[in-house]
């Protein structure tokens, strides 16, 4: 019974999103300016972003990088974490925060709907020791304005059981067109945008198709990569996007291959005799940005948080604990040892393999204007066809 | 002045209390408007909610939800494959869920009613009961350990050739079978309880066996428990996705379209147009029960 009065509850909530989103701003992107000149700090914050990626040290006393910044800037802070991309815009739209970190799936839609600003980077000093190869990108930057700056990224990579998918794989086709060799024991990552992960792998072994960018295909290329997905269907056990139920799976053997973060990689036991590779062709990703609303109050504590998140310390805390690479090399003298090398950070050319979340669009995302490209929504639909 | 504030409470309580003795209708209309409006506002106000949001339209970009009358979502939930094999692959399931229930509940609901002892009724009640206790993740959560390839399942099979039937849509029937299993039970024995026992006895004189018993005497008398019974497990199978989702490999519920909807892409009009599947559905099944009188024995 309590399970139907959640439902209904849901129902509520649900009809009361609907109503609080017919409100929600028109897009007006690019016509906004960033600020030309810092002032006192406003005296608080409320930030938005994935879980652990503001710990003040009550989830565990040792995890804590916010309460420094308290203290240095005198803006107290609250913080709200989200579970997807999708539930981030609805909770962002809200007009309750000050800035987010979101990843590259989200920033274009949040760019677009008018809901941060642009950023003027030399407010913040921390900015300069960025990785440049995380600068200027598709996802944080639009007509030359930067949005966001990187608060961590990683890859999704290709995992498998030692003692059971032998030779040690180099190539995503053990997933796609051998992945019959594993029927029942293939696991892919439950979302729209993993679709992305199959395009990556038709660039390298179907070149007629003409894909330049996993995240900008037309309807013949995402014709192509659905029909891989739905040939890789049949030999899936499980779909998984809640990453204690992947960990969970590799431990007991239901899933032997399939795609994983660096995170639940350092999370697997000895014994479930796991290892992990970036494929030949070359993968998926996120790089995470902090952005900053439009109509925020505290504009002056946003921007501080900005240059404290990407300052050594601090970025070294949060991107350790949450288990990315860090965005800055300064940071890697104050993670663990070891740290910065298990995520490969400040790795160029792992970096460049690296296709990171990025919305897809019907302007085509690799500049192409002859045809139109397909959208998240008809990716969406194409996803709930795949798993049928 | 304190006395004459107390003496003008004490008289208008008065006047409030003899006004509602003298009229009956009014004190009904007092007693009854907290919980009416609750109904009202969190349930048919949801549900219209529910049925005009379907209507609507979503900018797939930005997320917004436009305010403009259009079937297409209506249109789409009707004849797109994809809606109608997932509807028939969840009806299917909740209708295995429900007739596996029903064979499991009533030996256990007879025997508690007609076999059992007071003390030994009472011990089975309360097992019954038990699971309800525990979180019903918990419980999904056992059978995702229980059902694993290296589970419980498994290790008593193998001796005798067999092996776990791993997730799937397998692994879905014998969960939700197992957590609707209590609602199943009780209706049942409720019902069976109220069948006296000299109806048997008399069957029984009168040179029938056991089975022609059942058959002809107890069932028939029991058919407003077991669709009593049936709607438990039918709607909550129905609207289920979090059982698919722990235990239910890569197949996918009418819950699950919903869930994607709503959380992946963002398209509240087209969850809402999903969820109508369910809700007509229901509608469906408790006017044809109520045919049956069983809902005045809910």
């Amino acid at each position: 019974m309590k399970l139907a009065a959640m439902k209904l509850s849901a129902l509520f909530v649900g009809a009361a999103m609907a109503l609080s989103a017919c409100s929600a701003a028109t897009p007006s992107a690019s016509t906004a300016s960033s600020i030309t000149k810092l002032g006192k700090g406003e005296g608080s914050l409320s930030l938005l972003g994935w879980p652990g990626y503001a710990e003040d040290g009550s989830n565990d006393p040792k995890v804590d990088w916010v309460t420094p910044f308290e203290q240095a800037s005198g803006c107290q802070v609250t913080f709200k974490s989200y579970g997807t991309s999708d539930e981030a815009l609805n909770l962002f739209k809200t007009g309750n925060y000050d800035a987010i970190a979101a990843s590259g799936d989200a920033t274009l839609r949040l760019i677009a709907s008018g809901a941060v600003q642009p950023l003027n980077t030399k407010l913040i000093p921390s900015y300069k020791g960025v990785y440049s190869f995380l600068k200027n990108r598709a996802w944080n930057t639009v007509d030359g304005k930067t949005y966001g700056v990187p608060h961590g990224y990683g890859a999704n990579l290709l995992m498998y059981k030692k003692d059971v998918v032998k030779p040690a794989p180099t190539s995503w086709s053990v997933v796609f067109d051998g992945s019959s060799a594993y029927k029942g024991h293939v696991t892919a990552y439950d979302s729209p945008i993993y679709i992305a992960d199959a395009a990556v792998y038709l660039m390298a072994h179907n070149p007629k198709l003409g894909i330049k960018n996993p995240y900008a295909l037309d309807d013949n290329q995402l014709k192509a990569a659905v029909d891989l997905l739905k040939s890789q269907r049949a030999n899936v056990g499980e779909y998984w996007s809640d990453y204690l139920k992947e960990i969970s799976a590799f431990e007991s053997g239901d899933s032997v291959v399939g795609t994983t973060w660096q995170v639940i990689v350092n999370s697997m036991s000895a014994k479930a005799n796991v290892g992990a590779v970036l494929p030949s062709e070359g993968a998926t990703g996120w790089s995470d940005s902090w952005m900053v609303a439009s109509n925020t109050k505290h504009v002056n504590c946003a921007y501080k948080w900005l240059d404290y998140i990407d300052s050594a310390k601090a970025n070294a805390a949060a991107t350790e604990y949450f288990g990315e690479a860090p965005v800055t090399q300064a940071a890697c003298q104050y993670g663990s040892a070891g740290f910065c090398d298990s995520y490969h950070a400040g790795d160029a050319t792992y970096a460049s393999k690296i296709w990171y979340w990025t919305t897809p669009i019907a302007k085509c995302l690799d500049g192409r204007t002859d045809v139109q490209c397909t959208d998240y929504a008809a990716w969406t639909t194409a996803w709930q066809e795949i798993k049928g | 002045m304190a006395r004459a504030g107390s003496d003008f409470r004490t008289s208008f309580a008065h006047r409030i209390s003899s006004l509602l003795f003298n009229r009956a209708k009014l004190r009904l209309g007092l007693l009854l408007a907290a919980p009416i409006t609750w109904l009202v506002l969190i349930y048919v106000f949801a549900l219209v909610a529910l049925l005009v949001t379907a209507f609507w339209t979503v900018d797939s970009f930005t997320g917004a939800v436009h305010m403009e009358w259009s079937l297409n979502n209506i249109q789409t939930v009707l004849t797109s494959s994809l809606y109608r094999a997932v509807t028939l692959r969840t009806v299917g399931i909740a209708c295995l869920v429900t007739i596996a229930d029903l064979i499991l509940a009533f030996p256990i609901a007879f025997f508690m009613a007609k076999i059992a002892g007071p003390r030994s009724r009472r011990l089975l009640v309360i097992a019954i009961l038990m699971p309800l206790w525990a979180s019903y993740l918990v419980k999904a959560y056992a059978w995702r350990a229980v059902l694993s390839h290296d589970g419980l399942l498994q290790w008593l099979l193998a001796p005798i050739g067999g092996q776990t039937p791993g997730y799937g849509l397998t692994a879905v029937i014998l969960t939700q079978g197992y957590l609707w299993l209590p609602y199943v039970i009780l209706p049942i024995f409720t019902g069976l309880e109220k069948v006296q026992n000299s109806l048997l006895e008399a069957s029984s004189d009168l040179g029938a066996k056991n089975w022609q018993t059942i058959r002809r005497v107890v069932l028939p008398l029991l058919v407003p428990s077991i669709v009593a019974a049936s709607i438990f497990s039918f709607s909550l199978t129905l609207g289920d996705y979090i059982t698919v989702n722990i235990v239910g490999g890569a197949s996918q519920m009418l819950g699950n379209l919903v869930y994607t909807n709503v959380g992946a892409a963002n398209n509240l009009p087209m969850a809402a147009a999903v969820a109508l599947i369910p809700v007509i559905l229901m509608f469906g099944y408790l006017a044809a029960v109520r045919r049956t009188g069983a809902l005045e024995s809910l």
